[in-house]
């Protein structure tokens, strides 16, 4: 049995390596948003408020066009429904805890914390504790992100933009996945999500990022039904 | 005006992290349902990784000789046979820097 301290430890080991694509992706981020024009300090805000790298672009550079707040908003609401998925996911290892937590432990759930926790959960099922792994995850992913998108309000037009920082995030997803291509359902799907997305880019409000999801889960649902 | 929709951004993404964790019984999705979602990370991060690759910043269909693919390709070779996230991420991020610096 790993003890809260163990756990917490382990999460924070777990996601330390998704730094070197959080990073530049965060400096990237901020420089944007004041390339866009907006003030530091809100640019700062909105990653605290928000929290979420893609979705914080997408929302300044919809403002800063000129579009509706209310498209910049749904725009982020539809971007950010991806965590419903997590959130299903997680609360079967989060069931026992007080509302209370549940509602403080939702805040830091993001992409790699839960990639990475998720994988712990499977392999220590029985564990008690196991939220401390995702207080692990999930606040070492805030502390770095909040770091990286001040470094990028400071250091604004000096992050040369030929550096292709951005590329770091499709990497540090792919090294999420890879050890799945090992099987040929997760295949399926991956492939089934990945085209779709393509397909769907140019759907409104960026919402290929739930379509594919989704339609990905449905291939998911038959290839179970085939398996039996 | 800008600050209200942050904050209203800011909350309804907070919902999105929230309702399925603390709002909504486990009892009531299915077994099947709970099967499913085992494909939740290979449902989901594709749609991520391949506009990441395949879409530039303009919105457009990158060229088949993009840097980007085959930096994408020896990430996938390296992550497979490494299992390291740091390798797949670095080799990935340097192969690309090398052809558009140096080719």
């Amino acid at each position: 049995m790993f003890t809260k301290k163990q756990l917490f430890t382990k999460g924070i080991l777990a996601v330390a390596p998704h730094m070197f694509s959080v990073i530049p992706f965060g400096i990237v981020c901020g420089a944007i948003g004041i390339e866009l024009g907006f003030s530091p300090i809100m640019v700062y805000a909105i990653s605290i408020i928000i929290f979420g790298g893609a979705s914080q672009i997408v929302f300044l550079q919809l403002l800063s066009g000129g579009a509706s707040t209310l498209i910049a908003v749904t725009s982020v609401g539809v971007i950010n429904s991806r965590h419903l998925l997590y959130g299903a996911v997680l609360s079967e290892y989060l069931e026992k805890l007080s509302f209370i937590k549940k509602l403080l432990i939702s805040y830091i759930v993001v992409d790699q914390g839960f990639a990475e926790s998720n994988k712990f959960f499977q392999k220590n099922r029985n564990q008690p504790y196991l939220h401390y792994h995702l207080i692990g995850t999930g606040s070492t992913l805030w502390i770095f992100w909040q770091l990286s998108t001040l470094s990028g309000i400071i250091l604004g037009s000096f992050v040369p933009e030929e550096l292709g920082l951005k590329f770091a995030v499709p990497l540090t997803f792919i090294a999420i996945v890879v050890q799945d291509l090992k099987k040929l359902d997760h295949v399926i799907v991956m492939i089934t999500c990945g085209l779709s997305s393509l397909l769907f880019f140019d759907a409104p409000y960026k919402s290929y990022i739930i379509i594919s999801p989704i339609i990905a889960l449905f291939v998911a649902a038959l290839l179970l039904r085939l398996k039996k | 005006m800008t600050w209200l929709s942050i904050i209203i951004a800011g909350i309804i993404t907070y919902f999105t992290r929230m309702t399925m964790v603390a709002l909504v019984d486990r009892e009531l999705l299915g077994e099947k349902i709970k099967a499913v979602l085992a494909y939740v990370p290979s449902a989901v991060f594709p749609a991520i990784i391949f506009p990441g690759i395949f879409i530039n910043d303009y919105g457009a269909f990158i060229e088949m000789n993009d840097p980007k693919i085959f930096g994408a390709i020896v990430a996938i070779l390296v992550g497979y046979f490494s299992k390291n996230v740091i390798a797949t991420i670095l080799s990935g991020l340097s192969s690309y820097w090398v052809i558009i610096f140096f080719l």
